[in-house]
């Protein structure tokens, strides 16, 4: 068991180094550099001042040279400077990083709390008024745009009804618990009804296969109680394929809170990344990108650990 | 001889073939059949933008300042958006846009993708490990995340011609092959479980017995014994990257006004939730009627291809 943890993160540790190598050379290759930003906002700086500068900060360098500094400052914990905020990139990362944990991690739970209430419920009757509402449900939810149902909130519920903060993370001079929950409802709305939609369709389809099991019938023959049956005996088998859709869907959910961070203007880490491409922030659009393939990869990991959970005879090996 | 007496006619049954039988069972799913009429009236309403230009002799690219926001006339039959330009026009052509980009990027990525499943599943062995690991990394990747990065690439810096870097037509061709380049995992992994489950079948060793060449195999006897599956993938997909297409645009890193695609007809929806809600509700409303007919047709092939759900 260790050594498999062990070798799936060393796994991990590998592709995020391709993907670091990937992602710099994308960078490098994004219209102007972070030179031509700085000349842009100051009127007297000369030719001979921007190229000047361009040498302070190695841009003069082949891209593969600079790409090798980056890699061993980063080796000895050195991501190093975000040009916009003129902080060390981890400093501005981790408070965004919370941010957006926070909100990913509560879309989450949301999405798969309703996506299991509701993929079991029609899974009950499958082929019932309440399966086809449900399904509907599901399907609008996978197809909807997600930065415009946050416009449709919004619109709704900020411009027509005033009940909901249209954007930020809490009201000036307030921040408390209650403010800020406040500024949480649409986000999080916005970002559990993709994932919902998927969980509803994983949830019900492995839940009617198992429902059809022998030892389903088994347990209804020894006079268990229907709910037991569902929630005892056919749901734990029947969480395998959904675990794995969730635990995939972690990269869709990053790519979420970007947009619903973006949408909602909220600082997170998804609006930073969004913000430090248009920016040229090299260094803090690379590391936000890691970061996020960090957390996917890392729960691609538990997904794993937990089908040995789930299912005995899936070994780890 | 109508269609009722062919369905009469039992003993023609196994002459009618697999696809009229799974065209018979698909005609029963209702959300299919109600979605793939839904996307005809969408096509021919994209279409219908030719007519509609000859007709009335508007340009969908050209702004008329002094008719920003104008209310539905008998011109513009639903206005026009901020720039001056006629908002139905522009979301006919918007939505030639955005399917042209669906089905040309699932179209490619999906052959990328049954290359690679269909190679890995026929050659097992190391072609397998090496290529699967190499889809199991690409999925681990937070897509869109890397498609703003893909979008953002400065073409010039690649060589090419400023003209051309910044033509519309190389905004269109980069934003299907970014999304072909990233989007055909899914069709892969398909791909391959399914030539796994044929590629020891008794017909199969008999045409490799008998010295059949690789890639007459894959061709002439796994391709068609896992189309289905590949089918039903192939209508998911382009709803997904209709979808990735309107984000993209929406940011700013896809089509690039002043071609209109659904996507960055709302790039300043923001704005206009306050002023003109409706420009802002237009777009958005055919992308999820598109990409949820698009779904639910999906849902209806899988059904029909399915032997073992119910006509």
């Amino acid at each position: 068991m260790a050594r498999f943890i062990l070798r799936r993160l060393l796994q991990a540790l590998l592709v995020l180094v391709v993907m670091s190598f990937v992602i710099y050379n994308l960078i490098g290759l994004m219209p102007g550099d972070p030179i031509d930003a700085m000349a842009a906002g100051n009127p007297d700086m000369t030719p001979e001042a921007v190229a000047h500068l361009r040498q302070i900060y190695g841009l003069d360098q082949p891209l593969l040279l600079r790409y090798g500094h980056w890699l061993s400052g980063a080796a000895q914990g050195d991501f190093g400077f975000s040009r916009v905020h003129a902080r060390p990139v981890l400093q501005v990362l981790m408070p965004a990083l919370l941010r957006t944990c926070e909100l990913m991690l509560l879309g989450f739970v949301v999405a798969v709390a309703l996506g299991f209430g509701l993929g079991i419920l029609a899974a009950l009757r499958p082929g019932g008024l309440v399966d086809g509402l449900i399904g509907l449900f599901a399907f609008a939810g996978i197809s909807v745009p997600v930065f415009w149902l946050a416009l449709m909130l919004i619109l709704l519920f900020a411009v027509e009804l005033h009940w909901l903060p249209a954007g930020g993370v809490a009201d000036l001079g307030d921040g408390g618990f209650a403010d800020r929950a406040r500024h949480l409802v649409m986000p999080v709305a916005t970002l559990a009804l993709a994932g919902t939609g998927i969980f509803i369709r994983y949830v019900r389809a492995a839940m009617i296969e198992t429902m059809r099991m022998d030892h389903v019938r088994t347990a209804r023959a020894k006079g268990a109680r229907e709910g037991r049956v569902v929630l005892a005996h056919a749901l734990r088998l029947a969480l395998l394929p959904p675990v794995t859709v969730m635990a995939l869907h972690f990269g869709a959910l990053f790519g979420g809170a970007l947009v619903v961070e973006t949408m909602y203007a909220r600082p997170g880490m998804g609006k930073m990344i969004y913000d430090a491409i248009l920016g040229n922030d090299y260094n803090l659009a690379l590391c936000g990108l890691l970061f996020a393939t960090l957390v996917t990869l890392l729960s691609n990991l538990m997904a794993d650990l937990a089908y040995g959970w789930l299912d005995p005879r899936i070994t780890t090996q | 001889m109508t269609l009722a007496a062919i369905d009469a006619t039992p003993v023609l049954d196994a002459a009618l073939g697999a696809w009229h039988l799974r065209f018979r069972r698909f005609r029963t799913h209702r959300a299919g059949m109600a979605s793939l009429v839904a996307l005809v009236l969408l096509l021919l309403f994209a279409l219908a933008a030719y007519p509609l230009e000859w007709l009335t002799g508007l340009d969908p690219d050209m702004a008329d300042l002094l008719a920003r926001f104008d209310p539905a006339s008998a011109r513009h039959w639903l206005g026009t958006d901020e720039a001056g330009r006629d908002e139905l026009l522009r979301l006919m052509v918007g939505g030639q846009i955005s399917l042209l980009v669906g089905v040309l990027a699932t179209v490619l990525g999906g052959a990328l993708g049954l290359a690679i499943g269909l190679v890995a599943g026929y050659f097992g062995g190391r072609a397998d490990a090496v290529l699967m690991r190499f889809t199991d990394g690409m999925i681990a990747l937070p897509l869109l995340p890397l498609l703003i990065v893909l979008g953002a690439v400065d073409l010039t810096k690649l060589g090419f011609s400023a003209d051309l870097a910044h033509s519309g037509a190389a905004a269109f061709w980069r934003i299907v092959l970014i999304i072909a380049l990233v989007d055909w995992t899914g069709i892969a992994r398909i791909a391959r479980a399914a030539t796994l489950s044929v590629k020891e079948r008794d017909f199969v060793r008999a045409a490799r017995a008998s010295g059949a060449e690789a890639f007459y195999m894959m061709r002439a006897h796994i391709l068609p014994n896992v189309a289905t599956p590949i089918i039903v993938a192939f209508t998911l997909t382009i709803g997904r990257v209709i979808l990735f297409e309107a984000v993209l645009s929406f940011l700013g890193f896809g089509i690039a006004p002043p071609t209109p695609s659904w996507g960055n007809m709302l790039n300043n929806a923001q704005e206009l939730v306050t002023t003109a809600p409706a420009l802002a509700i237009y777009p958005g409303l055919l992308i999820f009627v598109t990409v949820i007919a698009v779904n639910f047709l999906g849902d209806g092939l899988q059904h029909a291809f399915d032997p073992r759900s119910q006509p």
